[in-house]
């Protein structure tokens, strides 16, 4: 057991709580005391907001991400691989999803998993459900959610992610489209069999939830500040309503139309979250912003060139359409309920 | 030695070769440092998640870009 480096890990946990639990009052404390604002005036209003919500969102990342980095060191594609090796239809479809919350994926890896899962005789439809799943719920996605808006709205992004995964991956499944896989994917046979599974120390697996942080917190960073600062800008700026009377409750194209905007639009999940928080703010509904926020990183141009490699054209047009059908009637769904 | 970096370009995959660069000429390793881009090669190797660290035909890490040390551990054991 590594001693001291658990040591360091308790250390940083009990620190991160105290701060988290005083960062109310310490940002009144600033913005009050040592700045000396007038409180109530709207610009102090929206600098306190900014202050309070950046270092929130900041930390929640943090601890979220290197716990997940642990975990995620312990699914390998491998293992999910070997999970889902003769799994019937619908089974295969639920784990599969589930899966892909947990293995680590970046989407420059699709291919290889792609292929690794076929080759290994995994059905067609469940790597899809696998391949939906990954991208659209991640770590990232749902702890903005969970910091800017409660975990009501996480909660119901990641299960309604799970059932478009699901559901898509089965439909697929049951269309029966493997003859639009390129036929060589299937000639395929690596030569690597025995399957060398590395060991992996509990220390080496904390080091892998500080690379987790370092790489993803470094990378969106910026994008939360400019986001944040973005919602806060716009909480008093832009017109109220505006935003409602585009893509409103009473159009009913709003949900269609924000899928087919979202689309083409590429964006990581930091990226996305800031136009979300000001189409929220603004009174758009919530199935609409959430479809929207669904298709720009679930569904996105550069993963289909990818898959293109590997895949036909009818196959990635069915893979498009099922999912944006199904982003659809969750984004129908919400409006109507909410 | 003959050293594979596979990947097919993402940003990982190039830290993992500049990292495993450096550490070989660092240490004095005799290796030759091939980057395979190619989908079917990498393949072929059995490796699902990328980038991978092969050496003499043996995938060492893969799915993870590990710290010089653990390249340096891996390398000159």
């Amino acid at each position: 057991m590594d001693w001291k480096k658990l040591i360091k890990i308790a250390l940083g946990i009990a620190i991160w709580f105290t701060l988290y639990h005083y960062l109310q009052p310490l940002t009144d404390l600033f913005i009050n005391n040592i700045l000396g604002l007038q409180q109530g005036r709207h610009w102090t209003e929206t600098l306190r907001f900014l202050i309070f919500e950046v270092p929130k969102v900041l930390m929640l990342l943090i601890l979220i991400i290197f716990f997940v980095g642990i975990i995620r060191s312990y699914f390998t594609p491998e293992k999910t691989r070997k999970a889902l090796e003769g799994k019937s239809l619908f089974t295969g479809n639920v784990m599969a999803a589930l899966l892909g919350i947990v293995t680590p994926f970046c989407s420059c890896s699709a291919i290889p998993l792609f292929l690794g899962f076929v080759e290994a005789g995994v059905p067609l439809g469940v790597t899809f459900s696998f391949l939906i799943a990954a991208p659209m719920i991640n770590e990232v996605a749902v702890i903005l959610l969970f910091g800017l808006f409660g975990w009501k709205v996480a909660a119901i992004y990641i299960l309604t992610g799970l059932v478009i995964a699901i559901v898509s991956g089965w439909v697929i499944g049951w269309l029966k489209l493997e003859k639009y896989v390129e036929e060589w994917v299937y000639q395929l046979k690596s030569e690597n069999e025995e399957d060398r599974e590395e060991r992996l120390s509990f220390g080496q697996r904390i080091d892998m939830g500080y690379v987790a942080v370092k790489e993803i917190v470094g990378k969106v960073w910026a994008y939360i500040v400019i986001g944040i600062a973005v919602g806060a800008a716009a909480h008093g700026y832009v017109p109220e309503k505006f935003m409602a009377q585009l893509m409103g409750q009473s159009t009913w194209y709003s949900v269609p139309l924000s899928i087919l905007i979202g689309v083409p639009l590429y964006s990581n999940a930091a990226g996305i979250i800031p136009i979300v928080s000001v189409l929220i703010e603004k009174g758009v509904p919530l199935g609409t912003a959430l479809a929207f926020m669904m298709a720009v990183i679930g569904l996105s141009l550069p993963e289909m060139i990818i898959l293109k490699k590997v895949l036909k054209l009818p196959l990635i047009l069915a893979f498009v359409g099922i999912v944006a059908l199904g982003i659809m009637i969750v984004g129908f769904l919400f409006n109507f309920i909410f | 030695m003959d050293i594979k970096i596979l990947g097919s370009g993402c940003a990982k995959c190039k830290t993992l070769e500049k990292l495993t660069r450096e550490v070989v000429e660092e240490n004095g390793i005799d290796a030759t440092i091939t980057k395979v881009e190619d989908i079917m090669e990498i393949m072929k190797s059995g490796v699902m998640a990328t980038p991978a660290l092969v050496v003499d035909g043996k995938v060492l890490i893969k799915g993870r870009v590990p710290s010089a040390d653990e390249i340096k551990q891996v390398l000159t054991k």
